[in-house]
């Protein structure tokens, strides 16, 4: 009597497998479907009525100002990034997966990725129709080459680096909650953590009316830092240059993957 | 042979009243070790919120007009306190002389206009300001913030009666000319200051009269003029840009006729306080030329007395608060939904929509007491930084800032309730937390920093639950004074318990809506 092994059970094969199993339970949860939708048509949404609302006074940005949308949406990316996870604790489904699957960084990797890829997707539609939406919206309120606006285009490297730079940001954001949700599990807590720590950011360094703590409390967090990558006018006042704010993000998020990953690694599931 | 006798449980009947499901939700809160820590939380890191600003405020850096650079108080522009206790502007230019015992004065203004030159600072030159003021003064004395009552014509809103800096009567209405020019007139006797106005100088009606204990027997009388700063706000994207300068106003009287006790022989002029200006007598004729304000300093950028927070300021750590709170009172829902405990709840109780007014009551309390020890907490830590390191607090009337405070409770309280009822309908951890968050605190997030216009951010604090943050807000908005209004400056769109109404009503709303589904849908 012979045992028929599955082919690929190190390398390359490892990977495949882990990659299709996570691609299999994320493609098959109807929730999954709903959330990418609510993330574009929220960052849209938002988006199209801040351009649509806005008015010509000195100091605007017509760039940041049609990427709006971004802040409010990116709740729901961070929800997208939180369950990829926290879905598992909630039923116990983790126990399956790890015994199908116990190389746990490997695991863990793979849910990475689809979350990423999938908010990648889901971020780029959402930007791209944001910024056409400014493009159409803004002229009408006013910004028009007359009055020293120009169009957006992506034909600006200023404007290309807004738009890629959001695309960027929100798969960040998906991965920073990947991160926090492996290293907290519950769903609601996760959620709340990462919404505290993006939104309590700007409203503490707003309200805070000593300009020295106003900075730093702007270069250290991740949402102020990393929608410095949306400015296109006075991009040489801000604390940090656009790239350096998006990679403040950028190590937040590596810092919630290790955290995570080192927890998901050694603790029980 | 023996006989067993059948169990019989020892406990009473009839101990499934609403008293029973209210301890059992508490006794399910209270055992839960990560939702007593979920509600400490709260309370920390609103605590310690308002401790890093109450540090922030009292070590503000500045510089001064030399490049010099100072710090903490040095940084806040002196006022003069009126007689309410609030910092005011007594800025104005004044033709005065001494007005012993009773008396009166009585003038015609002929002509209320702008500058007709260029200000420094200011392009376009603005004309005429709506509140620029010129009119008769009766004033306790020559020093900053002292009592008064003044009758007076302004820019744009006609004739009217001001005292004490706070106090407005309209009087005509109507802009003043040579061709219809205002008389007005202010009468002492005592305490009492009242003031008449008219239009022809023969039929006399009385706007107002006040009563001002601080009157010495000698008060200084006389004509003013005065025109406030002009300062425009840009909200941008967390940029607001401030732009202003002083502006001015030139006022043309006559027939001014006085009775009672004038002792002194001649007019002295003279600018008050910050103010500037001058005047010219030509027969019977006094032009005078005014920059100033006499009316309360508000709070808030752009303002005043800009830098001076009340103490409802440092409760703003209570929406970091709040999140925690919503975290618990998400999980106190679905929690019931993972464990599968929700049908062991509903087999015990099976009234579910009393099961779930049960947990509404459970939370609301609990939440309530977490956000007012949270709230009192901030207060107490910004008012102890503050005396430590000199920092002067805006001055608000002490029910004003127990309303904010107790508010703070009852809007997290009802807050945790709307999130209860979230929970309940849609049944999912992560989909309620964002849920609650995106209507409770985003709207918040994105008026506060300005990401989106104001417009926006006005009809936000208006219509979404966020409107609830009203309460703690403890500053005045005054018709008659133009300044920067804005939510970061600690004014909101809606009075207090109008905004708190609009939270209760969304609050009903979803307690409806998850009655309804609990009612409809296997648990």
């Amino acid at each position: 009597m012979s045992l028929t092994l599955s082919t690929g059970q190190r390398g390359y094969g490892a990977w495949a497998e882990a990659m299709h199993a996570e691609w299999t339970k994320l493609r098959t949860l109807a929730s999954t479907g709903w959330l990418l939708a609510g993330a574009v048509a929220a960052t849209v949404t938002v988006s199209a009525a801040t351009a649509g609302a806005a008015t010509v006074s000195p100091g605007i940005d017509p760039a940041k100002l049609s990427l709006t949308g971004v802040q409010a949406g990116q709740a729901l990316f961070a929800i997208l990034g939180v369950l990829a996870i926290s879905s598992e604790y909630s039923t116990g489904m983790i126990r399956v997966t790890l015994t199908a699957m116990p190389r746990r960084t490997v695991t863990l990797a793979a849910k990475a990725a689809l979350a990423g890829g999938l908010a990648l997707a889901a971020a780029a539609v959402a930007v791209l129709v944001s910024a056409l939406a400014g493009r159409f919206l803004l002229p009408r309120r006013g910004f028009i080459p007359a009055n020293g606006y120009s169009l957006l285009s992506l034909g600006n490297g200023a404007d290309l680096r807004a738009v890629c730079g959001s695309v960027l940001y929100l798969a960040l954001i998906a991965l920073l909650s990947l991160g926090i949700a492996t290293a907290v599990r519950d769903p609601a807590v996760a959620i709340g953590t990462v919404l505290a720590l993006l939104y309590l950011f700007p409203i503490v360094a707003t309200l805070i009316t000593d300009q020295t703590w106003q900075r730093h409390l702007e270069q250290v967090g991740p949402m102020t830092a990393g929608l410095y990558i949306q400015a296109t006018v006075g991009v040489r006042t801000l604390p940090l240059t656009p790239w350096q704010g998006l990679g403040v993000l950028a190590l937040w998020t590596a810092g919630a993957l290790i955290l995570g990953g080192l927890l998901f690694r050694f603790r029980d599931a | 042979m023996t006989t067993i006798a059948p169990y019989r449980s020892p406990v009473q009947d009839r101990r499934d009243g609403f008293p029973q499901l209210l301890h059992a939700e508490w006794t399910k809160l209270r055992t839960v070790r990560g939702w007593v820590i979920g509600m400490i939380v709260a309370i920390l890191v609103t605590v310690v919120i308002s401790l890093v600003f109450a540090f922030a405020v009292g070590n503000t850096s500045c510089q001064n007009g030399s490049g010099k650079v100072q710090h903490g108080s040095a940084c806040l522009s002196s006022l003069p306190t009126g007689p309410g206790g609030l910092p005011v502007a007594d800025d104005f230019y004044f033709v005065h002389q001494p007005l012993a015992g009773n008396g009166s004065i009585t003038v015609r203004v002929s002509s209320l206009a702008g500058p007709s030159g260029p200000l420094s600072g200011l392009n376009p030159t603005p004309g005429l300001m709506p509140w620029a003021k010129a009119g008769i003064i009766i004033k306790q004395n020559l020093s900053g913030g002292s009592a008064y009552a003044a009758m007076m014509v302004t820019g744009s809103n006609g004739v009217r009666m001001q005292w004490n800096y706070t106090g407005d009567t309209a009087g005509l209405p109507g802009a003043v000319s040579s061709a219809s020019p205002r008389w007005l007139r202010l009468v002492r006797a005592g305490h009492t200051i009242t003031g008449y106005d008219s239009a022809d100088g023969a039929h006399w009606s009385q706007v107002g009269t006040v009563h001002l204990t601080a009157l010495p027997s000698t008060v200084q009388a006389g004509l003013f003029a005065t025109s406030p700063q002009l300062v425009t706000f840009n909200s941008g994207f967390a940029t607001g840009s401030m732009n202003g300068g002083t502006t001015k106003a030139v006022a043309v009287f006559d027939h001014v006729s006085r009775s009672g006790g004038w002792p002194a022989s001649a007019w002295t002029g003279g600018a008050q306080g910050a103010g500037s200006g001058g005047y010219h007598q030509a027969a019977s004729q006094f032009t005078l030329t005014g920059t100033g304000d006499i009316a309360p300093a508000l709070s808030g950028p752009g303002n005043d007395a800009a830098g001076r927070e009340p103490i409802s300021f440092f409760l703003v750590g209570a929406v970091a608060g709040l999140i925690a709170v919503i975290v618990v009172a998400t999980m106190f829902m679905t929690a019931e939904y993972r464990r599968g405990l929700i049908r062991t709840t509903l087999t015990a109780s099976p009234g579910r929509g009393r099961v779930l007014a049960a947990k509404a009551a459970v939370i609301g309390a609990a939440a309530f007491v977490t956000g007012l020890v949270a709230a009192a907490g901030a207060a107490l830590v910004a008012i102890g930084i503050a005396h430590a390191t000199g920092y002067q607090l805006f001055p608000v009337p002490w029910p004003t800032e127990l309303r904010a405070i107790v508010g703070t409770g009852a809007l997290t309280a009802v807050a945790a309730v709307l999130t209860l009822a979230i929970g309940t309908m849609v049944r999912r951890s992560a989909s309620a937390v964002t849920i609650a968050i995106a209507v409770i605190v985003l709207p918040y997030f994105l008026a506060f920093t300005m990401a989106v216009p104001s417009t926006i951010g006005e009809w936000l604090l208006r219509f979404t639950p966020a409107a609830a943050f009203a309460l703690q807000q403890s500053l005045t908005q005054y018709p008659q004074v133009i300044a920067v209004y804005t939510p970061i400056g600690g004014y909101l769109p809606l009075a207090p318990w109008i905004g708190f109404a609009v939270l209760c009503g969304w609050t009903a709303l979803a307690l409806a809506g998850a009655a309804y589904l609990l009612r409809r849908r296997d648990a």
